[in-house]
């Protein structure tokens, strides 16, 4: 075990991204999908900090980070709606059942 | 081995480990609460790189917010007296296979990059020069956002009420 560096930081961001794509494309219902997206943004946002204080690029990419943040409370809210609509007109929200449009 | 180090370590294992629990837990109520666990975590990866305020923004917004909503997408699309709230897994292994080569290319790349490391220097608090940038050269993007956040809101509340 070596001092902490950027690599650390990134390996660490590359695994979250990795088990939230697992998580996207593995899980059936619609809610699990965004909780993986969820994850997916958080290690993007890992990255743009890790960058921001190993990078000598100033505050940055913690301005990126806040509006990625912000940008990711209205997907949430948007999806969510969504989700409650499918929900109202198919009564479950499983991914892999939502093929009506093919008939 | 420093105090730094242990933290980081600490941190990076409550985050992975809940991140994991999260994607393969098939109770859907327990992945939101390992959810929190992850974001918890990432929040304190975040003080450990000298973010202090985007760490604050992160527990604020996503464990008082996102995983709140995240929290009634659950409750309202289930049957909680049914016990049909577990959920199936579908081509688990052939998307474990593939991340997992997926994952070893990206560390392999991440570790076999030189990086140019310069060490930005140490501050005290990241607040104050935050707002100044926010409302400074970043002060169109800051509303623009401001904008979008209403209007995705707007449309949300209008979508689910229908």
């Amino acid at each position: 075990m070596i001092h902490a560096g950027l690599t650390h930081f990134l390996v660490i961001s590359v695994a979250l991204f990795s088990l939230g794509i697992y998580g996207v494309i593995t899980r059936k219902n619609a809610v699990m999908v965004l909780m993986g997206i969820e994850l997916i943004l958080n290690s993007a946002n890992i990255n743009f900090i890790a960058f921001a204080r190993f990078g000598n690029f100033g505050l940055q990419g913690q301005i990126i980070a806040l509006f990625i943040i912000v940008l990711a409370a209205a997907e949430a809210a948007i999806a969510l709606a969504i989700v409650l609509n499918i929900y109202k007109n198919l009564s479950n929200i499983n991914v892999d059942e939502m093929d009506s449009l093919k008939d | 081995m420093t105090t730094y180090d242990i933290i980081f370590y600490l941190f990076a294992l409550v985050t992975l480990l809940s991140a994991f629990f999260v994607v393969t837990n098939r109770n859907i109520v327990h992945s939101a609460f390992y959810l929190l666990f992850t974001f918890f975590g990432v929040a304190g990866i975040y003080v450990m790189l000298g973010a202090d305020f985007v760490a604050v923004v992160q527990l604020i917004v996503y464990v008082g917010g996102i995983l709140i909503l995240l929290l009634f997408g659950v409750m309202l699309t289930n049957k909680i007296t049914n016990v049909d709230i577990k959920s199936g897994t579908i081509h688990a292994l052939p998307a474990s296979i593939v991340l997992g080569l997926f994952a070893g290319a990206l560390a392999a790349a991440v570790l076999n990059t030189k990086w140019k490391i310069v060490a930005s220097p140490e501050t005290s608090s990241s607040t104050v020069s935050l707002g100044n940038m926010l409302i400074n050269e970043y002060a169109l993007i800051f509303e623009l956002l401001g904008i979008v956040l209403l209007i995705a809101l707007i449309g949300a509340a209008s979508m689910a009420r229908r």
